[in-house]
């Protein structure tokens, strides 16, 4: 492990030393794995839709800007006002408005990373809003105070005595229970109020339908239909790469998020919104909104390898199958999005310079491009993107800030001594000769290895004393 | 905001066009089934997710809702009395207070939160593979009956049970056009953010009943 100034590394051994959170991933992350494959009982039709998935999203991409343009046109036809945000902040800046607009102070929210990736959590509460999770997951993390570390389970390193000892702490009239289905009715006792009374609801999509302008939303709890239905006023925030072309894509679509993120033949919930409320119906908010988020997608987008990430619909699954997530877990990233998708996604997003030690987490084994329902080829991007951060050429922000100097002489001199025959032989004798002066350290590598030592004789030398013609 | 826009666009339209030759195509599996094999797979998924699949016939549904409202202790019942179905409920109530959705639209909201035990619903139709109902909420059963009471009641007619979603998409052509709000609902609520253990009744309704009508 090497010592960078970013605290992955600190972030990493913390994670490793924690052995409660340990388990708690461990246990998830084989259960995971094993629904998720008795949903996929034939190989051959898995790859088939995992095809088709992927022909799909390349295709929309392919189209993206006239796909998101017939997005506005559809959904503003309907009465849905569309926004688009380059930043973060101008999407911050854009549901704030919305609110004041309405002169609201206080909002329930469905999941959705695009939100955790704007901070817009802090940055109203800040602002005097009141924002409540009402997702079971994100509703625990927001009382511990903790940022998710999982995109689909959110709160899956906690366990229920720890989340009983949480509601313990800030419901003190609520009897203490560590039983599951307890503590769930509590929450949605509590939660129940709150969407009878917020002023504005606010979800993320999961699919953007341009031929029909629908917002599709995939859950199991019903938080989000609480969230997209009961207020009177409903702001979708999503990431551009999210819209496909047409409302027949999107069955294909639908199973294999459900299947690969949680090994569930669909969730309990699939909503589909086209329209605010019309005239004569009861409920349905009167006003609905959708703010696209660019957050250097765009920049992506220009990079034909690397474009193969917006592919992603968000399952999880690369991280459910990463033999380092699952030992580190969510939180020592450090970053919105954690795992294999996090590591290529985050240091494209937001520079090499800052993110590009994510990569290094991984082992390049590849099982995240194998379960990866719209194949992106995570692995070589990985490597991609290790290579930029050694490389100033490169076409992702911050490349090259990886190299080290030390590390560029070692590689340049091994390259000149395999290129050149006399000086080859001439290393090899010296080395054979002189293995004893070995280093007995060899900086991190020998912490829990021992130091390699040179043989005695080169290779050409045996082969050449049992009688190998090597020239 | 319109910077934005024309920003994000330009980025984008100033990138290389993405080439897609090279990417094959895939499809899913679409499953045919006959109509016992369609309603046996609709019940698995359904009882799997512990809903409950009634199969009744156009004589005795009124009959078989009124005992289930009775065993589920439901004191009122939420329906539409402009549904195909609402006209034998209003003649023949299966509960004690029956409660119409024609009621004022300012106390829709409170009325669902604080007073309802049971909503009933009809159903666009239901899918065998995945064991799920299609709803397509209007003014007469609007969107939070199939959520907001703690339980849900579905009449699904055998004649509309689809092989799959894909199917259904196409053949009742959506594409034409989308309602303010479809749905897929496949059974109670349910979540799993705690050690990913399934507990049910999490925001939504707490139990989900299918009436399902066979001829």
């Amino acid at each position: 492990m090497q010592t960078t100034d970013t605290g992955f590394d600190i972030r990493i051994r913390d994670a490793l030393g924690n052995e409660r959170v340990r388990g708690n991933f461990r246990r998830a992350m084989d259960g995971l794995m094993q629904r998720r494959l008795d949903l996929f009982p034939d190989a051959e039709a898995m790859e088939s839709l995992r095809q088709q998935g992927m022909r799909i999203k390349a295709s929309a991409l392919s189209r993206l800007p006239e796909l998101l343009e017939e997005l506005e046109a559809k959904l503003t036809e309907s009465g849905i006002r569309v926004h688009w945000a380059e930043t973060p902040l101008e999407a911050n800046r854009i549901v704030l408005d919305i609110m004041q607009s309405h002169g609201a102070t206080s909002m329930i929210k469905g999941k959705s990373m695009v939100s955790e990736e704007m901070g817009l959590n802090e940055y109203l509460i800040e602002r005097g809003i009141d924002v409540l999770e009402s997702d079971l997951g994100e509703f625990i993390l927001q009382l511990a105070g903790e940022p998710p570390s999982h995109i689909v389970a959110p709160a899956i390193h906690k366990d229920r005595y720890q989340i009983a000892e949480l509601f313990r702490e800030k419901f003190p009239d609520i009897p203490y229970s560590e039983d599951i289905d307890e503590l769930t009715q509590s929450a949605r006792t509590i939660l129940r109020d709150r969407f009878e009374t917020a002023e504005v609801g606010l979800s993320g999509v999961n699919f953007a339908v341009a031929e029909t302008g629908t917002l599709c939303l995939v859950e199991n709890e019903g938080n989000g239909r609480m969230s997209t239905t009961v207020p009177p006023v409903h702001i979708a925030v999503t990431g551009i790469e999210k819209v496909v072309g047409r409302l027949e894509e999107i069955p294909p679509l639908l199973t294999l998020l459900t299947r690969s993120a949680t090994g569930q033949p669909v969730t309990t919930y699939f909503n589909m919104i086209s329209s605010p409320r019309k005239p004569g119906e009861k409920d349905g908010p009167e006003e609905v909104h959708l703010v696209l988020l660019d957050n250097g997608r765009s920049e992506i987008y220009s990079d034909p390898e690397l474009l193969a990430t917006l592919r992603c619909i968000r399952c999880g699954a690369c991280m459910n199958h990463c033999p380092v997530y699952t030992r580190i877990g969510g939180h020592a990233y450090g970053t919105v999005y954690p795992g294999p998708i996090g590591t290529i996604f985050e240091p494209q997003k937001g520079g090499l310079a800052s993110y590009g030690d994510l990569t290094t987490a991984s082992s390049l084994c590849g099982a995240c491009g194998e379960v990866c329902p719209v194949r992106i080829p995570i692995p070589n991007l990985i490597n991609r993107l290790r290579y930029e951060g050694n490389h100033k050429e490169g076409r992702v922000p911050g490349s090259g800030s990886k190299r080290k100097k030390s590390e560029a002489v070692i590689w340049k001199a091994w390259s000149l001594l395999h290129r050149n025959p006399l000086l080859y032989r001439m290393m090899t004798r010296t080395v054979t000769r002189l293995r004893m002066l070995a280093p007995g350290k060899a900086g991190p590598w020998t912490r829990y290895r021992t130091a390699p030592k040179p043989a005695a004789r080169s290779l050409h030398d045996l082969a050449r004393t049992h009688g190998v013609n090597d020239e | 905001m319109s910077n934005a826009r024309n920003n994000i666009l330009a980025r984008l339209r100033g990138a290389p066009r993405p080439d897609i030759s090279a990417i094959g195509e895939g499809a899913a599996e679409c499953p045919v089934w006959d109509l016992e094999e369609r309603i046996r797979r609709f019940t698995d998924r359904m009882t799997a997710v512990r809903a409950e699949v009634i199969e009744t016939s156009p004589a005795n549904w009124i009959a078989a809702l009124q005992a289930l409202c009775e065993k589920k202790g439901a004191r009122n019942l939420l329906y539409s009395a402009a549904s195909p179905f609402g006209e034998a409920i209003s003649r023949q109530p299966p509960v004690a207070h029956p409660v119409t959705t024609d009621l004022e639209s300012v106390r829709w909201k409170a009325t669902l939160f604080h007073e309802i035990d049971a909503a009933l619903t009809s159903t666009l139709g239901g899918i065998a593979e995945t064991g799920t109902l299609m709803l397509w909420p209007d003014a007469h059963e609007p969107r939070l009956m199939s959520l907001v009471p703690p339980l849900h009641i579905a009449i699904l007619e055998e004649g509309k049970l689809f092989n799959t979603f894909a199917e259904a998409v196409a053949a009742m052509q959506w594409s034409n056009g989308m309602p303010t709000n479809a749905l897929l609902i496949s059974g109670p609520s349910k979540s799993a953010d705690i050690e990913q253990t399934l507990a049910y009744g999490v925001h939504g309704p707490k139990e989900l009943v299918v009436l399902l009508i066979r001829n």
